[in-house]
């Protein structure tokens, strides 16, 4: 079997181990995040989620996934 | 009698027939944070933004207990302290689903958390301009509120006192003068402690309130919710209704012609 390397990125300030030439759709995916309730940063820039299936993930990339909680 | 039905709040050119807005922090579950605003009668709430909890998926989530198909959600900006930050906030609020009508608030100082309001003009004008509907979170000055209204303010939502300091409206005077200059929607945001201080904001000619820490941490709740809405309807009605001049001497009520 061919061995995928990994990668390491940011999501919301923790640190992950992926395969190489994830897309930030596969990886949204594998953490089950509801995309209709959530905002996507991807290194401080906000993401079309529309886009998400072709957009490959890099090294250090920063996610940051945001969603409305109680507040005043 | 004020016909309370004809009497609607537009806010960027929306209609609401509650005038009494309030917002989600601070309750001790999500359900009970449901069943206060359903009792406040409030069509808007606010909401703040913050990260997914990736590791525990199974934490409630807000939408799954205030429908915001039916309730208005204000998104805000709680907890940031500069231009830049505030607007990161809201222009992500905006991406989660589509929200134009957000609260915007840049605080100055942790402690007493009084509006930095150079911060929040500067980022006023870029949201305007960006096409955002902002009721912005200020001073209770009149010479800044009108600086933010010249700069795209949808709304003005001056404190009254502190964030979560229940002391509830200290500065009569420039509230009313806010309210002489300004057709915008004139809402009092933060520091009321009991219903009657709901009731005084009304009565000053607000045009709503909103409330958070009064009800999410009263004793009771859902009666604190109850009274918030039925301070809110009264100050309104007292407002429409004309009060009577103020004079020093007594003035009898009952006729003083044909006394035994």
């Amino acid at each position: 079997m061919k061995n995928i390397k990994k990668i390491k990125i940011k999501i919301n300030g923790k640190i992950k181990s992926i395969n190489q030439d994830s897309t930030l759709s596969e990886v949204l995916k594998n953490i089950k995040i509801p995309l209709n309730k959530v905002a996507i940063e991807l290194n401080e820039e906000i993401i079309d989620k529309k886009k998400i299936n072709k957009i490959k993930l890099n090294k250090n990339d920063k996610i940051e996934i945001v969603h409305f909680i109680g507040g005043g | 009698m004020v016909n309370l039905k004809k009497d609607s709040l537009i806010i960027a050119n929306k209609k609401f027939y509650s005038r009494l807005i309030v917002g989600t922090g601070k309750y001790k579950s999500m359900s009970e944070c449901a069943k206060a605003i359903k009792l406040s009668g409030a069509e808007i709430v606010t909401v703040a933004v913050r990260r997914v909890n990736i590791s525990n998926k199974n934490k409630p989530l807000l939408m799954d207990y205030i429908d915001p198909k039916k309730i208005t959600y204000l998104p805000n900006t709680a907890g940031c302290f500069n231009s830049k930050e505030a607007l990161r906030t809201l222009r992500l609020a905006r991406e989660i689903g589509g929200w134009k009508l957000v609260k915007l608030e840049v605080l100055g100082d942790k402690k007493n958390l009084f509006p930095d309001m150079i911060e929040t003009l500067k980022s006023t004008e870029v949201l305007a301009k960006e096409g955002f509907k902002v009721m912005v979170y200020c001073n209770d000055d009149p010479l800044m509120a009108k600086r933010l209204e010249n700069s795209g303010a949808d709304a003005i939502m001056p404190l009254a006192a502190p964030i979560g300091s229940g002391l509830g409206i200290q500065n009569k005077i420039n509230i009313q003068i806010i309210r002489k200059q300004t057709k915008l929607p004139l809402i009092i945001d933060a520091g009321l402690g009991q219903a009657s201080d709901a009731t005084i904001a009304m009565e000053l000619g607000c045009d709503g309130v909103l409330v958070n820490t009064a009800i999410a941490k009263a004793k009771k709740p859902f009666e604190m919710a109850l009274a918030f809405k039925n301070a809110v309807i009264a100050g309104r009605q007292s407002y429409k209704s004309g009060r009577i001049d103020k004079i020093l001497m007594g003035n009898p009520s009952s006729p003083s012609k044909g006394i035994i």
